[in-house]
């Protein structure tokens, strides 16, 4: 194993014999374009709906309860999907996220929430993950849409301006403090801070 | 025979007076329908919106429900969450400044108080609704207490 590491890299630690160097570093570019890209519209593809609601787990449970809210079908036509609220829009945080789901690919394998039994059952726990998630980023995903500074306190009701002139402006409170189950059904709450 | 006949007879007219009675009522009757025909589809009303002003309106009766002054939208109420009691509740109205559930909710039907909302009083909607900026479909002729006592 040591004797083949040191064959590898004694070739390429030596300067090339049949290659010209222009040949390697536009060569070199060219190849980090089309590996640039195709990176990121596969990583693109996995932010669409089409693929989250590609499996039954997502597409028979929280698609559907999805498309009874706002967030889906109201007024004005603009909506959100699936990755506007659960994948950061910054690169770095959503190179951590996308790392992170790769626990859903073993979910996905060994049918932890295959049924809806089971989707129930561990339900609690799933929204307790995005819960955490919400308050750890200050609900970014949230304002990545709906930008504090631009609210018209003027446009609502006087309940919602009562809250948000006071918790939410002094950053006491956080969008997910209380809007839980604004886009999917609620768990058993029974415990949960607020509830 | 003869019995036979008297009986057809009496089942043919019978049948008949049904189907006049129905085509003289048909005009008179209100239905959902409202006249149209069932071959043809009638235009739906336009859903009148949620009144939303969070003010609190009057009780016709000392009993009655109050009604919602505010949206419900989306609200879930079952076995795993109510919204309602995130902000209505005797645990939640220091947050949220809203009014107390009664605190005959709290007791069960021989009237001892229990530590939490009585299953039977859990579901809010049974009972309180939120009120459109419409008119009502069938008017009403009740009478408050008070105007019913001056009255005489």
């Amino acid at each position: 194993m040591k004797n083949w590491l040191k064959r590898y890299w004694s070739i390429a630690n030596k300067p090339s014999v049949h290659f010209s160097l222009i040949f390697l570093t536009l060569g070199g570019f060219i190849a980090g374009i089309i590996f640039w890209g195709a990176f990121n519209t596969a990583m693109e593809f996995t932010n669409t709906e089409t693929f989250c609601t590609g499996c039954h787990e997502m597409r028979d449970n929280v698609y559907q309860e999805l498309q009874q809210t706002i967030h889906y079908s109201n007024r004005s036509g603009v909506r959100a999907k699936c990755s506007d609220c659960h994948v950061p829009h910054d690169w770095t945080s959503k190179m951590a996220r996308k790392m992170a789901a790769s626990k859903e690919v073993w979910g996905k394998i060994f049918g932890t929430i295959s049924t809806r039994e089971k989707f129930l059952e561990k339900r609690r726990e799933l929204a307790e993950h995005e819960w955490a998630r919400f308050k750890a980023n200050d609900s970014l995903e949230c304002r990545n849409c709906h930008n504090f500074e631009f609210m018209d306190f003027t446009r609502q009701s006087k309940r919602a301006v009562d809250m948000h002139s006071t918790a939410l402006a002094s950053g006491e409170k956080t969008c997910i403090d209380c809007h839980k189950g604004i886009a999917h059904e609620l768990p058993d709450m029974a415990g949960v801070d607020g509830w | 025979m003869r019995n036979f006949a008297m009986r057809t007879f009496l089942l043919l007219s019978s049948f008949y007076c049904f189907l006049l009675s129905g085509y003289l009522l048909a005009d008179s009757l209100a239905s959902y329908r409202q006249g149209t025909v069932i071959t043809e589809e009638a235009e739906a009303p336009t859903i009148p919106k949620v009144l939303n002003e969070d003010i609190k309106r009057g009780r016709a009766y000392p009993m009655q429900p109050p009604t919602i002054p505010h949206k419900i939208d989306a609200y879930q109420v079952d076995m795993r969450a109510n919204k309602c009691l995130s902000c209505h509740s005797r645990k939640r109205t220091e947050d949220s400044q809203a009014p107390m559930i009664s605190v005959t909710h709290y007791m069960d039907r021989e009237g001892n108080f229990l530590a939490d909302v009585s299953p039977r009083r859990y579901f809010c909607n049974q009972c309180h609704v939120p009120q459109l900026n419409t008119e009502p479909v069938v008017s009403s002729d009740f009478v408050d207490v008070d105007t019913l006592l001056k009255s005489d």
